[in-house]
């Protein structure tokens, strides 16, 4: 049971991305790249990592 | 001829050739369905990570993309977020279905809707939704080879590159029909290697050239400004609505479409997928700095009303003759991957689910129907690129995109609970293309709406809303149908299946 709680990290990308509100703005900008551009691609790799967690703690025996 | 030329056309021999010799790998017997449609279902992670990455970002999305932004600006970067939650929804959805699939021996997504809910009409309605969506998908990655054959020039550019296209997809009928799905599967590592390459230079060559990212975000955000209908590099607060919307609905449809749905159960374990969903997301970082090309493309001065030659021009205008030749094979074997997936995809679904009815005991299947059907998928794309316009292959993707949604009631809330009533879930579909169908048309076929609420207007993603109407009769359906005691058909699952 509580192997299940990781999968509550995976709500994480949602909120993050889907609320424009937080983060259509310009500044600050990365090497010249506005903030509403690097902020979600910065979230790509976050994602990736959330999952990379999730899929190491639950784990199973018969996941080979 | 040009050293681009001899490059280009060295690489797409070579990939054909691969495609042919993909028939010895491992030594299979391709007359069995699982072997020649599933590559024997024993794809480990590496191989399903560039299978599923050459499958999923087709050269349609890496001249699409660039290409919205070109047109709307920020708006078209909606794509990025829909690639990045596409994956904790697909690590949930797909580790579960594949468990289900390996067990009960699935080749489709509408096997299990039948094995689940015994109901056979529901089974050709969730098979023929999904061979609808992927054909005109079929025709535009056509239509992107074309587009490339057509810049290359020589004999390539014959009859505005139609020619070369019918030759390519001959082959490519050739090699899927002979080899199944280890022909993409090998061809993939080529295709991605090939991306890789060229996206990274692109995206360190062409804004270094063009005087930085500040200079080419100012000088986009000032051109978008200009333009009659004035866009810009940032959304508008009316805009959020459609741009959550948009990339939501589009990532809860990605992994059903047939052709995810072919490479998935192609991975020899429940741990491949899992794997997959945290390292694909290295291929929706790519797409992010593609999409960002589109600004690029403003800032350059390119100026054309056929958007989706905005990538090739702006390969041609920076890259040295023999870079451009990689770059475009890149986008033609980046078509021929997806295009192989989708035949494959689209004959299972027809074999297994709408010629006859999906049983148990098919698993052992034999592959000659599908192999044919397969050539017969390919020469209806082939038919669609020469005779309609390709402004509705955009539009029947479009359209098929929201009706490939229409199946998650059934196929993926099917995953989790027998509650709904198979004849509640085809009503529900029947509602949900309808609408689905009616205001893409009354839109005009663009992918949001405008519903005016109570004097507001609210502009959403129309698949959605669509999908909200379908779960919301399919639900109303299912309490009135259990009001009558309606027989609720056999559901041959067991528990154990879903471990």
């Amino acid at each position: 049971m509580k192997k299940r709680a990781w999968y509550a990290l995976l709500v994480l990308p949602f909120i993050g991305t889907l609320f424009p509100q937080i983060y259509n703005r310009a500044e600050p900008a990365l090497f010249g790249i506005p903030f509403f551009y690097w902020y979600q691609l910065a979230w790509v790799i976050v994602t990736s990592l959330l999952l990379g967690i999730v899929v190491i703690a639950t784990r199973r025996r018969d996941d080979v | 001829m040009s050293s681009g030329t001899i490059i280009f056309a060295l690489l797409v021999i070579g990939v054909t050739a691969l495609g042919f010799l993909a028939s010895r790998w491992g030594n299979p017997n391709l007359g069995s369905l699982d072997e020649w449609a599933l590559g024997g279902r024993r794809f480990g992670t590496l191989v399903s990570w560039f299978l599923l990455g050459g499958d999923l970002y087709t050269a349609y999305t890496f001249i699409a993309v660039p290409a919205l932004v070109y047109g709307v600006g920020a708006l078209g970067f909606f794509a990025v977020p829909y690639a990045t939650i596409a994956y904790p929804i697909a690590f949930v959805i797909l580790s579960r279905f594949w468990g289900i699939a390996h067990r009960r021996g699935y080749l489709t997504a509408a096997d299990f809707v039948r094995d689940r809910f015994g109901d056979r009409t529901l089974e050709i309605a969730v098979a023929s939704t999904g061979v609808l969506a992927a054909l005109p998908y079929i025709a535009l990655q056509l239509d992107g080879m074309r587009a490339v054959f057509a810049k290359i020039g020589g004999a390539f550019a014959a009859s505005d590159g139609l020619l070369a296209l019918v030759v390519a997809f001959v082959l490519l009928a050739g090699y899927t029909y002979t080899s199944g799905l280890r022909a993409p599967a090998m061809i993939a590592f080529v295709k991605d290697t090939l991306i890789y390459v060229t996206v990274i230079a692109a995206i360190t060559i062409i804004p270094a050239r063009l005087g930085g990212w500040a200079h080419i975000f100012s000088v986009s955000q000032q051109t978008l400004a200009a333009r009659p209908k004035a866009d810009s590099t940032l959304l508008a607060p009316q805009q959020y609505f459609a741009y959550a919307t948009w990339a939501f609905g589009s990532s809860l449809s990605l992994f059903i479409y047939p052709h995810s749905i072919t490479s998935v159960l192609a991975a020899k374990s429940r741990g491949v997928i899992r794997r997959n969903a945290a390292l694909l997301p290295i291929y929706s970082l790519l797409l992010g700095f593609l999409a960002l090309l589109g600004f690029c493309a403003i800032a350059a001065g390119i100026v054309t009303s056929n958007s989706s030659s905005v990538v090739p021009t702006l390969i041609d205008r920076f890259f040295p003759s023999w870079f451009a030749g990689i770059a475009q094979a890149a986008i033609v074997i980046g078509a021929l991957v997806p295009a192989a997936i989708m035949a494959i995809g689209s004959a299972n679904l027809f074999s297994s689910n709408i010629v006859a009815g999906f049983t148990a005991s098919r698993a052992s299947g034999n592959a000659t129907l599908a192999k044919r059907l397969t050539l017969g998928f390919c020469a209806i794309a082939l038919l669609l690129v020469m005779v309609v316009p390709v402004q509705y292959a955009i539009y029947f993707q479009l359209l098929g995109g929201a009706w490939m949604l229409q199946i998650f009631p059934a196929f993926v809330f099917g995953m989790y609970t027998r509650w709904f009533h198979p004849k509640a879930l085809l009503l529900g579909w029947v509602c949900g293309m309808t609408a689905a169908t009616a205001m893409a048309a009354a839109t005009g076929f663009t992918p949001n709406i405008t519903l005016h609420v109570g004097g507001t207007a609210i502009t959403g993603f129309l698949a959605l809303y669509a999908l909200a109407i379908n779960l919301a009769v399919a639900a109303l359906a299912t309490l009135a149908m259990r009001a009558i005691r309606a027989d609720a058909g056999i559901d041959m699952t067991t528990e154990a299946d879903y471990a």
